[in-house]
């Protein structure tokens, strides 16, 4: 407090460019939060490059290393290479055989034939920063995290087509049309933004379920595609657009939709870019909706394949971590390239 | 980026180029007979059959369905009950203490529900705030700023329960930096009051850079000149904070916490891939209890998670209302 004044006082006399208290806070403030916010994914990123060896030890290392290995003659697999303390004090290189209790059968690559058994707390592993690739490869080969990748970007990408379509031709209709019942149909639009999913779960899922679209890759799309923020948006925009255009366009014989989709929807383009994004991010990181629908493995998106491994009893953290990643690659790409772009959108809307 | 986004709706709008042209005829037809009335109507169809279906039509079925009973899902297999489901939630021989109710699990969640609400909504609102005013200085690298708190936003809820779950295990992050700092390392996710903590926390990360972002354009919504005026007649901070820009803020001070409230009442992703609901109960929310009540338990009863559901929209109606009036009033003064 003593410190803050004295900073305070400097701050606010002579050339005014001293340090202010409130600047030093400023800055904790944003530098511990830029730690906070990047730094639990960092820490994912390295920890997924980590075999399960190391991820089950303690103290974590920061950065994922590799156990070397050399490959010795009489032997089928790569063994594992040691840095050990023989009983006479000298070091050696060796590599490991078998462990047998508190002690370690151990082998020098360069004589096959001699075995020493060494007490395991006289050996350290020879590592090196490097990366656990098996833990990417593996399950995207052998589990069913491809087939879980593919179902999302399917979902995802037929998602947010129908929504940018059905919500830009009902926004046109709103915006651009006088007809009875456009007040009513637009409160009934904003009203819907208050109702969520879990409030309408358990008739959602009858209504689905006798429309056929259980355990169907649809049955996730449809529900989701009829955004009430969406229509909003747009409806917003297209407010924007001057009537002369449209009037113009039918004096020279345009049809209605050759208007809407010639003259008005290039010109919300802007729009419809934020509501792709907005909807990309949503349909891919949709969980307790296609959790509900979706019992069969194989049509699992990648948020629902993920929580099915990682809740079961034995968690495989190395597969688990390796496939977060990939589940947020996806979404860091859209941050990296249009993060200026979100930003503004959002503080522009007041939505999401 | 405006031309960039030109650029990226042309070359979504391409191949459907030619799918749009199809339409067009049939659509001309129908024009020459019903006039713009009925182009209207064309236009507003698919969007709002899609609504009427997977949202209108459910809203009207929950009541139904909050008075069947059994474990069906079809409502016509469905047996009709009247209020008792209501009354099972209800029947409480002691409203304070949970385990004196017949449905214990609802009134466990709906406790939690509530404590979760308070303290996550409290420290949502106080940190967007803080970062907000922060952001809102003449900092270098602000934009840079904006989007490293907005960054947990756009991650999915799966992705944010599990990185903290990985953080917070026994041989994480978290234990690591407390045993350098000379503590306990801890189990945390197994601890009633840390999970609980933990679930605040990790929901307050995750979204805050949203919140943060609507105050940051109320900010800036500001004009500089009033405080100026303000720096010039000598007021100070705390004073300039309370008198112009709190009063100034009010609209998307309201916006946050009507938003921040609403979502907060019905938390379930991260919590429950982050806790599962545990320890035990303690992080048992009502969304997981509808969840689990209507589709995931043995006894499963989509009549009861109906109801329960109709009870949580009721609070969510009641506590917009609240909000908006208190706004509202807010903006008079």
């Amino acid at each position: 407090m003593r410190l803050g004044f004295l900073l305070a006082r400097r701050g606010a006399t002579g050339t005014g460019r001293g340090w202010h208290w409130t600047d030093v806070a400023t800055w904790v403030w944003l530098i511990c939060g830029t730690v906070l916010m990047f730094g639990p994914a960092l820490w994912l990123l390295s920890s997924s490059f980590k075999g399960p060896a190391q991820l089950a030890e303690f103290p974590p290392t920061l950065l994922p290393y590799v156990q070397a290995e050399v490959q010795v003659e009489g032997y089928d697999d790569p063994l594992p290479l040691y840095a050990v303390t023989l009983p006479d004090g000298t070091e050696a290189e060796l590599a490991q055989i078998r462990r047998i209790g508190i002690n370690a059968q151990m082998v020098d690559p360069a004589d096959p034939e001699t075995r020493v058994t060494v007490n395991i707390d006289d050996r350290a592993p020879i590592r090196s920063i490097g990366v656990a690739t098996d833990n990417y490869v593996t399950p995207l080969v052998q589990n069913d995290f491809l087939r879980f990748f593919g179902n999302s970007l399917f979902v995802t990408v037929m998602a947010t087509l129908i929504t940018l379509w059905t919500n830009s031709m009902a926004a046109f209709a709103l915006s651009k049309y006088q007809f009875r019942g456009r007040g009513a149909v637009m409160l009934l639009i904003v009203a819907t933004l208050m109702v969520p999913l879990p409030v309408i779960l358990v008739p959602l899922y009858s209504v689905v379920s006798s429309v056929g679209l259980l355990n169907s890759l649809w049955g996730v799309i449809l529900p989701t595609v009829a955004t009430p923020t969406g229509v909003f948006m747009l409806r917003q925009y297209m407010l924007t657009i001057p009537d002369e255009l449209l009037e113009a366009a039918r004096m020279d014989h345009a049809s209605e939709w050759q208007i809407y989709w010639r003259i008005v929807l290039p010109l919300a383009a802007p729009a419809l870019a934020v509501l792709a994004i907005f909807s990309v991010v949503w349909r891919w990181n949709d969980f307790l909706w296609p959790l509900v629908v979706l019992s069969r493995r194989e049509l699992f998106t990648l948020q629902v394949g993920l929580n099915s491994y990682a809740g079961e009893l034995n968690v495989q953290w190395h597969y688990i971590l390796a496939m977060t990643v990939v589940t947020m690659i996806p979404v860091v790409l859209v941050f990296a390239v249009l993060q200026r772009f979100i930003t503004s959108g959002i503080a522009g809307a007041g939505i999401k | 980026m405006t031309a960039f986004a030109t650029r990226l709706g042309a070359a979504v709008a391409a191949p459907f180029a030619l799918l749009a042209r199809a339409i067009d005829l049939p659509l001309r037809g129908w024009q020459r007979l019903t006039g713009m009335g009925g182009m209207a109507a064309v236009f507003l169809a698919p969007n709002l059959a899609i609504f009427g279906v997977f949202v209108l039509i459910p809203l009207a079925l929950n009541f139904a369905y909050s008075m069947t009973g059994g474990t069906d899902i079809l409502l016509p297999d469905r047996p009709f009950v009247g209020a008792d489901q209501y009354a099972r939630l209800l029947d409480c021989a002691d409203y304070s203490r949970a385990v004196t109710c017949r449905e214990d699990a609802f009134w466990t969640a709906a406790r939690n529900t509530a404590v979760f609400v308070v303290f996550q909504v409290s420290l949502m609102v106080a940190v967007s705030m803080i970062t907000a005013l922060i952001l809102n200085r003449k900092i270098a690298g602000r934009g840079f700023f904006r989007a490293v708190f907005f960054f947990p936003v756009l991650l999915s809820p799966v992705v944010v329960g599990l990185i903290w779950r990985w953080i917070l295990q026994r041989q994480g992050l978290l234990n690591l930096i407390v045993v350098n700092l000379g503590f306990d390392p801890q189990v945390w996710l197994n601890d009633r009051l840390y999970a609980f903590a933990a679930a605040v926390g990790v929901s307050t990360w995750a979204h805050m850079g949203f919140y943060t972002l609507i105050l940051l354009a109320g900010l800036q919504a500001i004009p500089r000149d009033l405080y100026e005026a303000a720096e010039m007649d000598g007021t100070k901070p705390g004073r300039v904070f309370r008198r112009i820009t709190l009063p100034l803020l009010g609209p998307n001070l309201a916006v946050v916490l009507v938003l921040a409230l609403i979502r907060s009442v019905q938390i379930f992703d991260e919590a429950y891939v982050l806790t599962g609901g545990g320890p035990g109960t303690s992080t048992l929310f009502l969304t997981q209890y509808i969840y689990e009540t209507g589709f995931a338990s043995l006894l499963r009863n989509p009549g009861l998670a109906a109801a329960a559901s109709i009870l949580m929209a009721g609070v969510l109606v009641v506590l917009t209302l609240a909000q908006l009036a208190l706004s509202r009033r807010a903006e008079r003064r």
